[in-house]
């Protein structure tokens, strides 16, 4: 009877003083995560079954919005170029990342990488907005690049396909997340042991052939985190399209936009929200499932 | 008959660092070579030249006969088992084993056959499924060496492989790879910094300090016939005394502690002359006469200063007369041998014939 009182006691004493430590040391950053991302979070979902009734919302519960979400051609077709355009700009980010990652990992001294990572963070030094105004600068009308390349005469008209349209978008959204794509991927081929390369060679293999059969499988965690850390905030990026788009770069975060702030329509804005953060979770877990089932990656 | 590996007067330096000092050997097929010395001796780098991972600096390298230079790492006919194993953390045990079969123009039947037979050669037969990271130490060694062997290179290369292992595991893995280098035939070419694993498993041994060869014997000679006082320090156990030889073609000598004494030419170096050397003995080679065992011809007069029991051993720190360090006996624990105190004196027995002469 003693020991089986004892033996509850003790689960009750830990949840009493470890538990109740626990809960007061992340109550704080807890109440600021509840207030700021889950109540606003499900106060979208909650506005995108209303609708709006002018100045005023519906309360009852619909679907009707997103029928017309679904149905519209132009809200689809700024979803699909969303998901085009980040899928793209996630494409170049990693593929211009991996070599300057393995670059670093692989051929700068041990002394000097850290050296190398902070030149890799200068761009942050600057605003993000005044990143992507560099860009119009560079790639405008009478830009940098084509004043540069009419000058030195390569081209007689300034070219057109780089400004206003989603080319632009790719370029300057690739080239602000490089190094968020750098880094992770660094990591992962950072914790490779050097011998398991040696081991390919000395079974046989040739540097590049050890590179498909060891270096890539093995920094696959690191090439996934760049993705999805590419991936997911480029596909509601609202900035770059606005100032460097033109009409043919929209993507679905400006439409959100639209809807909240100039058409007055909140409730088809949070729908419009909803939509797009369930194909970008979906677009995640599938890429992740994909990885860890054929690529063997982070496991 | 030419040797299987051959080097000759191979140099290495990083920068002014010089890693290889003019290293010419030869090893036969089938042997049983280790490379030993303490680290930074350049046992591994030596290692590293034959596999292809390090470019001699100058002098050559030939493996059966072929000219390895230029030659790179996946072409040589020799594999490799790492220090860490190097297992691939992303496959599984028989994707690791059959890793080097990828070129190989057997059917993909064939090679899972092969496969199979490495994995039960080193005894793991049925782990091919496994995931590599799930291994203990001893398996993730056994499927190195499984790795390696499949592909039947002419040359084992073991880079200390068995120094990560608890003393057990070592101890067994030690005679298991001694009868796997004599099922599969294949000359195997070990670096250690362990004496003893050294002594157990070669049929020769290269003892190297700072790049060089120190010496070049086999495991009986190396201990009993030690070169120089350095290797035999490093090899086993072994007292030095100070001695003046007083006859370099008879070689006749005056130990401290033990007086006069003739010894073989083979117990002393050919370059050895008249004047101050140092004679070294095994603590084994010496022994405490204990009450009531007649006296022998040779006899040293000692104390004991110390004593450390090992249960089937004891050791003796003894002091002789006339000499200031103490020098150590070991003695097997007998029935009826009495372990002696410290502060007892000790009538010390000792041969000649198990005198070394140095003239370092």
């Amino acid at each position: 009877m003693l020991s089986r009182l004892a033996g509850m006691d003790a689960p009750l004493a830990i949840l009493n003083t470890e538990n109740k430590k626990g809960l007061a040391l992340i109550s704080a950053p807890l109440g600021y995560v509840i207030a700021m991302l889950a109540v606003p979070l499900a106060a979208i979902l909650l506005i995108s079954f209303w609708t709006q009734d002018f100045q005023t919302f519906d309360t009852t519960p619909t679907l009707n919005n997103y029928r017309e979400a679904v149905t519209d051609p132009l809200y689809r077709e700024l979803l699909f170029r969303s998901i085009r355009i980040a899928g793209l700009v996630t494409l170049v980010t990693v593929l211009l990342a991996f070599p300057i990652a393995y670059f670093i990992s692989f051929h700068v001294a041990p002394s000097r990488k850290s050296l190398w990572l902070f030149l890799i963070t200068i761009p942050f030094w600057t605003s993000y907005l005044i990143r992507v105004f560099l860009w119009k600068v560079i790639l405008g009308f009478n830009g940098v690049l084509n004043s540069g390349l009419q000058t030195v005469g390569i081209i007689d008209e300034p070219l057109t396909f780089i400004l206003y349209n989603a080319n632009a978008v790719v370029i300057t959204l690739a080239h602000a997340f490089a190094p968020f794509a750098i880094l992770p991927i660094f990591v992962a081929l950072e914790k490779i042991d050097r011998s398991l390369l040696e081991a390919s060679q000395d079974l046989g293999e040739s540097k590049l052939s050890t590179f498909f059969r060891v270096t890539l499988p093995l920094a696959m965690p690191g090439v996934v985190a760049a993705v999805l850390i590419v991936f997911i905030p480029t596909i509601g990026d609202y900035v770059t399209p606005r100032l460097v788009g033109g009409p043919d770069g929209l993507m679905i975060a400006n439409m959100i936009q639209v809807q909240f702030l100039r058409l007055n329509n909140a409730p088809m804005g949070a729908t419009l929200a909803v939509i797009a953060m369930v194909s970008v979770s979906l677009i995640a877990l599938l890429f992740v499932a994909l990885n860890r089932r054929y690529l063997r990656g982070p496991r | 008959m030419t040797a299987l590996i051959d080097l000759k007067n191979v140099n290495k330096y990083y920068g002014d660092y010089h890693a290889l000092r003019d290293v010419s050997l030869e090893i036969a097929q089938g042997e049983f070579f280790s490379l030993l010395g303490p680290s930074g001796c350049g046992k591994t780098t030596l290692l590293r030249t034959i596999a292809g991972f390090e470019d001699p600096s100058d002098g050559t390298l030939h493996i059966a006969g072929a000219d390895m230079n230029g030659v790179p790492a996946n072409a040589r006919p020799t594999n490799m088992v790492f220090q860490s194993y190097a297992i691939f953390p992303h496959l599984t045990v028989a994707e690791n084993v059959g890793f080097g079969l990828r070129k190989s123009p057997s059917s993909k039947t064939d090679k899972m056959k092969s496969v199979e037979e490495a994995l039960e050669m080193v005894g793991l037969k049925g782990f091919g499924g496994r995931a590599a990271h799930a291994l203990s130490g001893g398996q993730r060694q056994r499927v190195a060496l499984a790795r390696a062997l499949i592909l039947k290179p002419k040359v084992l290369l073991l880079d200390e492989p068995l120094s990560a292992l608890d003393k057990k595991l070592r101890e067994q893995m030690q005679s298991e790879l001694r009868r796997l280098q004599r099922q599969v035939g294949i000359t195997f070419i070990l670096v250690t910094h362990d004496q003893e694993e050294a002594l157990i498993m070669s049929d020769r041994v290269a003892v190297m300090f700072e790049g060089e060869i120190a010496q070049l014997a086999d495991p009986q000679t190396l201990y009993k016939r030690p070169l120089s006082r350095k290797v035999g320090d490093f090899i086993g156990v072994m007292n030095f005394l100070p001695a003046a030889v007083r006859n370099a073609t008879a070689i006749e000598l005056d130990v401290a502690g033990l007086g006069p004494v003739t010894i073989a030419p083979d117990q002393a170096p050919s370059t050895a002359k008249t004047g101050p050397a140092e004679v070294g003995i095994r603590p084994e080679m010496m022994s405490i006469l204990f009450e009531g065992e007649p006296d022998r011809e040779t006899i040293a007069e000692g104390i004991i200063k110390d004593r450390a029991y090992y249960g089937d051993m004891t050791y003796y720190d003894v002091h002789l007369k006339n000499v200031d360090q103490p020098i150590t006996i070991s003695m097997k624990n007998i029935i009826g041998r009495p372990v002696l105190d410290i502060g007892d004196t000790a009538r010390v027995s000792w041969d000649a014939r198990s005198l070394v002469l140095f003239s370092d």
